[in-house]
């Protein structure tokens, strides 16, 4: 293909990503942030998927088979716990302003300078080499696009300008620039920056994918095919077998070890999964996400590479195989698919490498370094902020000419895996510090500090010095020979342990050295008080979430000096923008001379957040005196810290509960109103009921007192309506105290209750009424024994009220009234009815209210205190049964009672 | 002066009071109405145009203020008298009697004299 059709292409995608980034950029502004979900949280996640993995992987499965795997493989399995740690970082840096992993460790072990320094110094030495193994990637995909071409001429790389890979490190430090510091942002937050990567993610799978079905259903006929004649070539047949040696296995194990703290601890991955988090909650998203992916990309890897070695001439590059692959069948725009994929992969990661380190480089190692000269120190630095920007990109700019160097000097003694493998060692030097502090209070800086720098060691005599010795570049006997020509200290089998690989071997002793002297040193030595209060806020900081800001340590300053110093380093509109940004605005308008523990520790994160937590320390170290503290002292206030959060989650608990109780107290409140109300009218109405008949039996006594010549007639009608009066009012205040009598009663007698006795029991007593009015009562049903769960008396009253109440209202001429048991396997009924009047319809769902009588104009008010019905009800209600009326014209009125069968 | 025989209307649904009230005003020149509720008091009221009316307030259906205030906006029972007789003997109650449109006001039970006196007051407007 010709090379100026590649270059255009390129050009256009980078377009593309530009136009994507713009956008992210756009629609955060609008504050419809397009990268604020878990999908592209995961997407950006994938930024771990390199060259290596793109171009890489197959170049490996196409020698070793599927030694490939581990790498993904390790991350894979240790998700939950990885995703863990993940979520306790996040919380961790969100909460403190950190904006790098340097930072990250820096601030953990008392915010000390020296451990940001050392920290950054690893990862550049770890990651540069990496980030210069994509350049070559990228170099040496253009190279196989646009083989035997018209302007492969000019590339001969044999001078800078002739070099194409310097374009594209110039590109790329163009894209970086433009989306790493177009501002400072204190939380170090670029939304366009992750669309355009999540962008890049979805077009390395797509492009894989592709690459890998063009494979396995045009050049074959399936998986099946290819696989079967894998088995018959032996060059392929040996790829299909896992390997069972020693040397192997332990090879498999150290690489899904380093792999797995890789997605954690490398600057790219600390920053996409931790700096750039719009939400914790999506880590658990990713959690699946992630490892999907890598499923997903590693599924076509062995076709891709048994094809490669099949149908490929001999001699093709193994690394090459998914871009030679489409062009050697003529597929162009398959191969053109495919190099952007690469160049994805490439892309981004160099872009968030960079940015990370940059970030770390400028607040680890040059604000220290740059607040400690004099002239920082006199007049300080108004603007700093511009000035820091401008340091980034020349950082930016640094850092990937010493990418190209590398590439240039010394990178193509290396495949893509072996550099990446020797950085990843590199990375896990890191893990025991970070681990230790995040899980062990004890961690101290002089350990972390003895730790890394002896891993760090380790790792450099065992992997890159030999590596160099092996390319030429130093002399090769130090591999025969060992350091200082003795045995001894063989890099490859350092005090002769031999039969692992170099990777193995290094993360072996690497890791014993590092972890043992990191915990020997910690254990030995004591901690500063900073350290303690680091050290107790990273290892329980769920206990510092969601609660305000706490002081352990007690420290003053002035509201004047703290504004000054944001001023002096951030620039007098920043600090504007800051300050209103602040909670308490009345504290900072008032200047007061003790600033609060709120304000100083916002002062502090926001210059952590521009310049790393140990710079922030620098700046304001002079300005905030801090009261001494006993280590007895700090340990008691740590100690109370938790208690107080113990008990203030405590309280929470007991808040919510008390609104509930509260709620509850309203409720009974409100019932007792009703309640009140209720018997402030039942009262009334009582009184009401009894004066009545009172006024009836004063007036007519009154007559028959003062009237002497009334007729004997007369006199004795008088004194009969008296005497029914004075029933009435007997007959009254029993019912009132049977009404008294459902609120006390307390059923603690046996319930049950002889239905057949009751019924006979109730007619007796009934029977006078019933013959003298001569109404014909029916019994239906009633010969077998039945038991109903309520007692006997109650049910006696019930049976009575309603009976006198069908008396009462059957027909007068020819009553007739009926008792009816039913029964279902479930229920038993027991009806009364008679056939009187119909009642009013509209009085019906009011018949069992208190005093309510059913009148008839054309009748004298029927006698009875209204409360006969409503006690029926209650004493029914009370033993869980049901008690319905139904009245019309077919079938009379009917009461029809309940009761579930036990 | 030509007599007139002047009436009195016994409202209440208690069939007994209306019985004591009938043999209190016995003695009376008067022709006495009776009614057991509070529509029928009215009906009966509009119809015979009494001079008194004796009114009970709690009643099944309308109660005694209702239908006083429905005699006071009846033009043609501008002289009739109304004297609530009832149980119901709060200050509130009575303002609520008096406010309705009535002019005596005797709570139960009552002194039949005393009830005797206030319809005889009533009676000789």
């Amino acid at each position: 293909m010709d090379s100026g059709i590649v270059i255009f292409v390129s050009l256009i995608y980078l377009l593309l990503l530009f136009v994507i980034a713009i956008y992210g950029n756009k629609q955060l502004k609008k504050g419809s942030s397009i990268v604020n979900n878990p999908l592209v949280y995961s997407l950006s996640l994938t930024v771990y998927c390199t060259v290596w993995t793109f171009y890489g992987s197959v170049g490996r499965a196409s020698e070793q088979g599927l030694a490939f795997i581990p790498v993904y493989l390790g991350p894979t399995l240790a998700a939950p716990v990885i995703y863990m740690v993940i979520r306790k970082m996040i919380l961790i840096s969100k909460k403190l302003h950190i904006t790098s992993i340097a930072d990250f460790v820096s601030s953990r072990y008392g915010k000390n300078t020296f451990l940001g320094v050392l920290t950054t110094l690893v990862l550049l030495f770890g990651i540069i080499p990496y980030i210069s193994i994509q350049l070559k990637a990228i170099g040496l995909s253009f190279d196989v696009m646009t083989v035997h071409k018209s302007m492969n001429e000019f590339w001969d790389g044999s001078t800078f300008y002739k070099d194409k890979v310097n374009y594209f490190t110039i590109l790329l430090a163009i894209f970086t620039i433009l989306f790493g510091t177009r501002n400072l942002d204190p939380n170090e937050r670029h939304e366009g920056l992750i669309a355009a990567i999540a962008f890049e993610s979805v077009i390395k799978l797509i492009s894989f994918l592709a690459v890998g079905i063009f494979v396995c259903y045009i050049l074959f006929n399936g998986m099946e095919d290819l696989f079967s004649q894998a088995a018959l070539n032996p060059a392929t047949n040996k790829l299909l077998v896992l390997p069972n040696d020693h040397t192997s296995q332990s090879h498999w194990f150290w690489v899904m070890i380093l792999s797995a703290f890789a997605t954690m601890f490398l600057p790219r991955q600390f920053h996409v999964s931790v700096v750039e988090n719009t939400n914790i909650t999506y880590t658990r998203q990713a959690s699946w996400m992630f490892p999907l992916y890598l499923f997903l990309i590693c599924f076509f890897v062995l076709p891709i590479a048994i094809a490669g070695i099949l149908l490929l001439p001999e001699l093709t590059d193994s690394d090459t195989f998914v871009l030679s692959l489409p062009l050697h069948f003529g597929y162009e725009w398959l191969a053109l698919l495919v190099y952007l994929g690469g160049f994805s992969a490439a892309a981004s990661m160099v872009v968030v490498s960079v940015i990370a380190l940059s970030i770390m480089v400028s607040n680890n190692l040059l604000m220290p370094f740059l607040l400690n000269t004099k002239t920082a120190k006199l007049d300080g630095y108004a603007l700093l902020s511009d000035r820091l920007l401008s340091i980034r990109r020349i950082i930016i700019v640094v850092i990937l000419f010493l990418a190209y160097a590398f590439y240039q000097g010394v990178s193509h003694h290396f495949s893509l895996v072996s550099i990446g493998l020797i950085s990843f060692v590199a990375i896990f030097q890191l893990a025991p510090i970070i681990i230790g502090g995040l899980y062990w209070t004890k961690a101290n800086t002089k350990g972390a500090m003895a730790g890394l720098m002896s891993g760090f060691f380790i790792w450099l005599i065992c992997l890159p010095i030999p590596t160099l010795a092996e390319s030429g570049l130093l002399g090769k006997d130090l591999l025969t020979e060992g350091y200082f020509g003795l045995h001894l200290l063989k890099p490859y089998a350092l005090f002769g342990l031999e039969g692992y690989d170099h990777i193995s071997h290094a993360c072996i002793w690497s890791l014993f050295f590092n972890l043992g002297s990191f915990v020997v040193v910690s254990m030995l030595t004591s901690q500063s008080v900073e350290e303690i209060a680091q050290a107790d806020f990273y290892v329980n900081i769920e206990k510092y979430v969601g609660s305000p800001d706490m002081e352990v340590i007690k420290r003053e300053a002035s509201v004047i000096t703290l504004k000054k110093k944001l001023v002096r380093y951030l620039g007098s509109s920043k600090t504007r923008t800051v300050l209103n940004e602040y909670k308490g605005k009345t504290e900072v308008t008032k200047n007061s001379d003790n600033a609060s523990p709120e304000f100083i520790n916002y002062v502090e994160k926001i210059l952590s957040g521009a310049f790393g937590a140990a710079s922030a320390r620098l700046i304001l170290g002079t300005e905030i005196r801090q009261e001494p503290v006993t280590l007895e002292k700090l340990h008691e206030i740590l100690n109370q810290t938790k208690e107080i959060l113990e008990y203030s989650q405590e309280l929470e608990g007991q808040k919510s509960e008390l609104q509930r109780t509260g709620l509850e107290l309203a409720e009974v409140n409100q019932q007792l109103k009703k309640l009140d109300e209720l018997k402030a009218e039942f009262i009334s109405t009582v009184t009401h009921e009894l004066r009545t008949p009172m006024t009836t039996i004063r007036s007519f006594a009154q007559m028959l007192d003062k009237k002497e010549d009334l007729p004997t007639e007369t006199k004795k009608e008088f004194l009969s309506i008296i005497i029914k009066e004075c029933d009435r009012v007997k007959h009254l205040i029993n019912q009132v105290l049977e009404v008294e009598k459902i609120d006390i009663t307390l059923d603690v007698e046996k319930k049950s209750c002889n239905l057949h006795k009751v019924i006979h029991d109730a007619i007796q007593r009934v029977l006078p009424l019933i013959e003298e009015k001569n109404i014909d009562l029916k019994l239906v049903n009633d010969d077998t024994e039945k038991y109903l769960p309520i007692q006997e008396e109650k049910f006696l009253q019930v049976m009575l009220n309603l009976l006198t109440n069908a008396i009462k209202f059957c027909d007068h001429e020819k009553g007739i009234i009926f008792i009816r048991v039913d029964q279902t396997s479930e229920t038993d009924f027991i009806t009364v009815g008679n056939n009187g009047k119909v009642i009013p319809e509209e009085f019906l769902p009011r018949i069992f209210d208190k005093f309510t009588q059913v009148k008839d104009g054309n009748l004298a008010k029927p006698e009875g205190s209204g409360l006969g019905l409503y006690i029926t009800k209650k004493f029914v209600e009370q033993a869980n049964g049901q008690i319905h009326v139904i009245s019309d014209i077919d079938q009379g009125t009917q009461f029809i009672m309940k009761f579930a069968r036990s | 002066m030509s007599h007139i025989k002047k009436s009195v209307l016994v409202v209440d649904d208690e069939v007994n009071i209306v019985t004591a009230i009938e043999y209190i005003l016995m003695d009376e020149d008067v022709t006495v109405f009776k009614a057991f509720d509070g529509e029928e008091g009215l009906l009966s009221a509009i119809q015979n145009k009494p001079d008194v009316i004796i009114l009970d307030v709690m009643m099944p259906g309308m109660d005694g203020f209702t239908v006083a205030g429905k005699i006071r906006e009846n033009e043609t029972l501008h002289h009739t008298k109304i004297l609530f007789l009832t149980a119901k003997g709060t200050p509130e109650d009575k303002k609520t009697g008096y406010g309705s449109g009535g002019e005596l006001y005797v709570v139960k039970p009552f002194d039949n004299d005393i009830l005797l006196e206030k319809v005889q007051e009533l009676l000789s407007y």
